[in-house]
């Protein structure tokens, strides 16, 4: 326990999340004069996570040409939401219909990576960000522009479990049938959704954990 | 400071070199088996048996009532698995706090898979245990209580003495377990004066070995063995001896007993004045726990609209090292079970931390401490988009 200070401390996440973290970019500054074109905000303190993300948009090529962000959370979701910030501001800022595709599998991605059970609960931005592109859309007159909500679909009739739920367990960590089961519920009465199950779990894991071990 | 600066000594404590002089020869020069029927057998069983007079002494029992473990979470286990299952086949009723150490949690939760029911009796804002509550969860078939004398996380200490009356005046054979762990340096663990049956404690929390811990087993209580394959320990406990972590932590308790005046008056000085400093200097923090009944070593710290773990990163730059109760960093993504039990919401769970103090801390060093934690704290708020000021 008694290095010298001279020895770089060790860490826990990437280089990238540390410099992130440690350097945060494009966070609001309390005294600074932002105009907002669209706000959101996402989380709460009770859950351990809140953000929330602030954009300006150029109207003429509908891309964001500014962003600010606050979050409270732990290391990933302070640097997930600068890293996000920075790519939707990079290379004369992101067109708004790529910014609404943006999902945690691309922030991870310029992150390099992240522990499985942290990217549930930190990465968050784009949520806040397509709050944020929602609310633009608004305050603008484009409402015909906000997209339709994930649609819910029950898988399992018996303790009355959605597809939402079921990737909402997997990206909390129960990464397998079994801890699907216990955590949820899900399959452990009739035992008739277990094949599609299956599927649910197999497919979130490609969406999001495929780069990521 | 040009050293790092370690305040995580509620989990883990750097062996004495007093200790480790006393233990190297049982590793090296000495290594023979307790249970040898030759000199050095002979002189190994002795050493061992010396460490257990020592450790009785201290804990003012007889030496055949103190069983050598693995550590302090063997010696909760063997305590709590040993009295509930003494009968083959019998069920009964355990009591536990609702803020013990996993060790007694998880253990408890595992007994009721095997028929036995648990009930937790829930602690004050203090962290406090009340006779009362306690009172109106035993049951004709209670068993055990099992209540830890201090906690890991907010320090808080139990009236173990006035729970040990409490069950005595009862007239029913009900067995009292203490997890003491967090004792060694800091409390008086003498049995009789806490009249407990059952004391669990763990030789790294005081500046001796890891992998050592002890239990003590008042003679006439029904314990039943939980690793079972010869008849060390009065064939309470299988496996052979660790002669050098025996030493190790007979010597270690008492060097503990040796410093605790001087350290319990210097270290509540330390924590006192840690406690007000941050209390005067960062606006809208709770202290998590009592004041008054609390370890000398302990400061457990909630900061509204921050993230125990972005402090901890951010103070680990700094080459300071503390540990937190936030969720962010176990496993099942809640947060400290001990600081929602006390009656914090989620939002002041989440930005808790611990800083335990030991023999290495100083004044200039906790200064140091609170000096950096202001500024992480400063910084953290002014990126979060929480309200400063939280709601009543």
């Amino acid at each position: 326990m008694n290095n010298s200070s001279g020895e770089k401390q060790r860490w826990i996440y990437s280089t990238t999340v540390k410099d992130h973290f440690f350097h945060p970019r494009n966070a609001f500054q309390e005294n600074e004069n932002f105009i907002a074109d669209g706000e959101g905000e996402v989380g709460s303190p009770a859950c351990g996570d809140l953000m929330r993300i602030l954009i300006q948009v150029d109207q003429k090529t509908d891309c964001i040409k500014a962003c600010r962000w606050s979050t409270f959370g732990c290391a990933s979701a302070i640097a997930s939401t600068s890293m996000l910030s920075v790519m939707i501001t990079e290379n004369e800022g992101m067109k708004i219909d790529d910014a609404l595709k943006l999902r945690p599998q691309h922030i991870l991605e310029r992150l390099g990576g992240l522990p499985d059970k942290k990217i549930h609960c930190s990465v968050l931005g784009d949520e806040a960000l397509r709050e944020a592109i929602n609310d633009y859309f608004k305050k603008s007159g484009q409402e015909n522009r906000i997209p339709n909500a994930p649609e819910k679909v029950i898988v399992c009739a018996c303790k009355q479990i959605t597809n939402v739920d079921i990737e909402e367990a997997v990206l909390e960590g129960a990464t397998t049938l079994e801890l699907v089961q216990k955590k949820t519920g899900a399959g452990t009465v009739c035992g008739s959704c277990v094949p599609e199950l299956k599927t649910q779990i197999e497919q979130t894991r490609k969406k999001y954990f495929s780069n990521n071990g | 400071m040009d050293k790092n600066i370690y305040l995580d000594h509620a989990a883990t404590t750097p062996l004495s070199p007093e200790v480790f002089d006393v233990m190297k020869p049982w590793m090296t020069t000495q290594c023979w088996n307790p249970g040898g029927i030759y000199t050095g057998g002979f002189l190994a069983k002795e050493a061992v048996e010396n460490a257990r007079k020592t450790v009785a002494e201290i804990l003012g029992c007889l030496p055949k009532e103190i069983i050598f473990t693995s550590g302090g979470s063997e010696a909760n286990n063997l305590a709590i698995r040993g009295v509930m299952n003494s009968k083959p086949k019998e069920t009964g009723h355990l009591i536990i706090s609702s803020i013990e150490h996993h060790s007694v949690l998880h253990t408890a939760e595992d007994l009721v898979r095997d028929g036995h029911e648990t009930s937790i009796v829930n602690v004050e804002k203090d962290g406090q245990v009340l006779l009362e509550n306690l009172k109106a969860l035993i049951q004709e078939n209670t068993k055990l209580v099992s209540i830890m004398m201090a906690n890991n996380e907010i320090g808080v200490i139990q009236p173990i003495k006035e729970i040990s009356n409490l069950l005595q005046n009862y007239g029913k054979n009900i067995v009292f377990h203490s997890d003491a762990v967090q004792c060694g340096t800091h409390l008086d663990c003498d049995v009789k004066k806490l009249g407990v049956d059952l004391l669990s404690l763990s030789g790294h929390k005081f500046y001796g070995p890891r992998g050592m811990g002890a239990l003590f087993v008042k003679s006439g209580t029904p314990l039943r063995s939980q690793i079972t394959g010869g008849s060390q320990e009065n064939s309470h406990r299988a496996g052979t001896e660790n002669v050098a972590g025996i030493v190790g932590f007979a010597k270690a308790l008492q060097l503990a007993k040796e410093i605790r005046n001087s350290e319990t008056i210097r270290l509540s000085q330390l924590r006192d004045h840690g406690i007000k400093r941050i209390q005067a200097e960062i606006e809208n923090v709770r202290i998590n726990g009592s004041a008054k009944h609390r370890l000398p070593n302990n400061i457990n710290v909630s900061f509204w609209g921050v993230e125990g773990e972005s402090i901890l990163l951010m103070l680990n730059e700094k080459g300071i090292y503390a540990s937190t109760g936030s969720a962010c960093t176990s496993t099942n993504l809640n947060p400290s079970h001990v600081v929602l039990a006390i009656g914090q919401g989620h939002d002041w769970a989440h930005g808790s931390i611990r800083l335990s103090l030991g023999k290495s801390t100083t004044k200039d060093s906790l200064d140091y401490v609170i000096d950096e934690l202001k500024k992480v704290v400063a910084h953290l708020r002014s990126i979060s988009p929480v309200p400063l000021t939280p709601p009543n």
